[in-house]
């Protein structure tokens, strides 16, 4: 069987050779059905990549309450817009809802910052030492401040990559150098280490960080005393997120005195809200990429069927020679299930290499990061030998029925 | 034991539509090992429709026909393949090599599906073309070599497995006069040297002088069967 089997993909190979702008026209539908594949699958990949990094970058397990109604489509007014949420309602979350491991706040407005005879615009966040911990920002050098700093309304900031890069020469060390904020000097005890773009797509390295208690005194004005732009909280399982985010609801509303019929006059968000937005448009693709990929798939499966039906036509002959010298039933089917798969595969080859180039192209051009994964080229393997294996059935079924008198004879 | 082919009142009847063409009608016949058995007859008198039978490609209607001492009316269609492999080669008016591929491997075709390991299968097939005179020519294909020669490639598919029967329909119906000459002159020896039982239909009498015995069928019987010295025509 060994040597029945390595001729036979032999012959085909030959068969295909010989006849390879007809195999090249059968083929086409499978490779563009294969190469469509593997290029959507590794953007896909590239773009869910990003998603999760920038999900990633929040934090883990992260609940944000934002003041003002959730309005239609999402939009709200801009952080701090309000006056509904209060430092108060932080502190009385932290001690009613047990399920939250952190609680944090902030406050923030767009400032100038000077450095020397350099100065650059950027949002300034009066912070809780806990909010650090709850959105797991990193130091590449320095260090957070601490609750020492925030009661003593210590004028101490951190700063984002951005920040640095805007206001400081290359090579120079911001840690211990001090900086302008509406005229009033702070230290920098530590630079952020870069988180990029977040899932909205602003750079989160433009920041700078103080305590919240000395934002209020020396910033950001006291016109709101005791008002946060933000609360942020985070639990120590993801499971626990739905039921953290009612508890939240309930003792807010409690606070704020809703009566039931009365909507929230804040926004809860949590990660898994972000990440359906995005998951929601990659599923759209990813439904119209199989869509596309099943369709040339199926027309390259028919095809590989009739120019399969026309080579046994073609060879009803031969295969009359071969049963009379002995093939079997089974002999004759294999060969022609060998060529269709042959035929598939040698498709579904090339539509790997083309879907890769492919990739690869829409990364440069486009600049879109794309991820090719080794599951989806074996998937895309697999896939076109079963298209030639359901294809190849009815003509090789056909080919292994003929009656050998009657196909010696046939003209 | 006995005769190697031993037929007991064949029949077989064609269905066309509501009609039944009769191409045999009762056909007696018994044919030892190593014999020469030509099949004379007219046109349309079921000398094909016989072949097809004794080379296990058909079954007959009615009757029974034994090769060997199987009985090869009641065979399965694979296991029919398998007894051709084994026992029996043919030899085709129309050569029916396979198009585009060599002598070689045309000549090793019938050991490709007995699963011959693959150095045996060549071994054996060059053997085989030598000895119907065509070393040298094993990867030619077929459109390059004379209808003498394809028909010699032929032989060569129908030796190399050691078949105990040698089928031929019509063999020199497509070759001209010396061409026919060489290849009877290979069956002759087939015979007389290995000794392998060779039945071949012909409509020539020049050719049908090379068996020992001459068999005339008749509008699907058999009209005489005469064995007598085979005539010293030809020769090599
Ligand atoms: N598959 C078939 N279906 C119907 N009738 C058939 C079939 N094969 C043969 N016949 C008929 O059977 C009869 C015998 O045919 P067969 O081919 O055996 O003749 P033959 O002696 O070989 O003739 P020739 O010398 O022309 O080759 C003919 O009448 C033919 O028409
Ligand atoms: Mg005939």
């Amino acid at each position: 069987m060994g040597a029945f089997i390595w001729l036979t993909v032999l012959t085909a190979f030959r068969i295909l050779f010989r006849n390879r702008m007809r195999a090249g026209l059968t083929m086409l539908g499978i490779i563009i059905g294969v190469g469509a594949v593997i290029a959507m699958v590794s953007i896909g990949h590239g773009a869910k990549a990003v998603v999760q990094a920038q999900v990633a970058s929040m934090g883990t397990n992260v609940i944000i309450v934002l003041p003002g109604a959730t309005t239609v489509g999402g939009v709200r007014g801009s952080q701090g817009s309000g006056v509904t949420l209060t430092l108060s309602d932080a502190l009385e979350l932290k001690k009613r809802v047990p399920l939250l491991s952190e609680t944090g706040w902030s406050k923030r407005d767009v400032m100038q910052i000077v450095y020397g005879n350099k100065n650059w615009n950027t949002p300034v966040n009066g912070i809780s030492p806990s909010y650090l911990t709850i959105r797991d920002w990193s130091y590449s050098s320095g260090g957070p401040f601490t609750q020492a700093d925030m009661e003593a309304g210590a004028r101490v900031a951190l700063i984002g990559q951005t920040v640095v890069e805007n206001l400081y020469d290359v090579g120079e060390e911001p840690v211990g150098s001090v900086i302008r904020i509406k005229n009033v000097p702070f230290r920098v005890i530590g630079v952020l280490a870069p988180k990029g773009q977040s899932a909205q797509g602003s750079d989160q390295d433009d920041i700078i960080f103080i305590p919240f208690s000395t934002a209020e005194r020396k910033v950001l004005g006291t016109q709101f005393l005791g008002s946060v732009g933000a609360l942020f909280a985070s639990t120590d399982h993801p499971d626990d997120l739905p039921a953290a985010v009612e508890g939240i609801r309930e003792v807010l509303r409690a606070r704020h005195r809703l009566q039931p019929e009365q909507q929230d006059d804040f926004t809860i968000r949590t990660q898994v809200d972000i990440g359906l937005v995005q998951e929601g448009t990659s599923q759209t693709l990813t439904l119209m990429m199989f869509s596309v990929a099943s369709i040339s798939l199926l027309v390259g499966g028919i095809g590989i069927m009739n120019i399969l039906l026309v080579s046994v036509t073609e060879r009803t002959r031969e295969i009359g020679v071969r049963m009379a010298v002995g093939a079997k039933r089974r002999h004759i089917l294999m060969q022609f299930l060998i060529e269709a798969m042959t035929l598939s595969l040698v498709g579904g080859l090339l539509g790997i290499v083309f879907g890769v180039i492919g990739a690869q192209i829409t990364t440069v051009v486009a600049g879109w990061p794309t991820i090719i994964s080794a599951e989806s080229i074996l998937v895309a393997f697999f896939f076109s030998l079963a298209v030639g294996l359901f294809f190849g059935l009815y003509p090789a079924n056909k080919a292994s029925r003929l009656n050998p008198i009657e196909a010696l004879r046939y003209e | 034991m006995g005769a190697l082919i031993h037929c007991q009142d064949l029949w077989k009847v064609y269905r066309l539509g509501d009609i039944g063409v009769q191409a045999l009608r009762g056909v007696s016949l018994s044919i030892e090992r190593g014999g020469f058995v030509a099949i004379m007859g007219a046109s349309g008198s079921g000398k094909s429709t016989l072949m097809n039978i004794l080379g296990c490609l058909d079954q007959p209607t009615r009757g029974t026909y034994l090769l060997d001492g199987l009985d090869i009316g009641k065979a399965g269609r694979d296991e029919l393949a398998e007894i051709r492999n084994l026992k029996i080669g043919f030899v085709f008016q129309s050569f029916n090599l396979i198009p585009r591929t060599s002598a070689l491997e045309n000549a090793q075709l019938p050991l490709f599906y007995r699963g011959v390991p693959l150095r045996q299968q060549r071994e054996r097939a060059a053997a085989a073309l030598a000895r119907v005179g065509l070393s040298g020519r094993e990867h030619h294909a077929p459109a390059q070599l004379s209808g003498g020669q394809q028909q010699r490639v032929a032989i060569a598919r129908a030796l190399v497995s050691q078949p105990s029967i040698l089928l031929a329909d019509e063999p020199t119906g497509n070759l001209d006069t010396e061409s026919s000459r060489e290849i009877m002159g290979i069956l002759d020896s087939l015979n007389r040297d290995d000794g392998i039982t060779i039945i071949l239909v012909t409509h020539e009498q020049d050719i049908a002088h090379y068996a020992a015995r001459q068999i005339v069928v008749k509008d699907g019987q058999i009209q005489s069967d005469r064995s007598g010295e085979p005539a010293p025509i030809g020769g090599h």
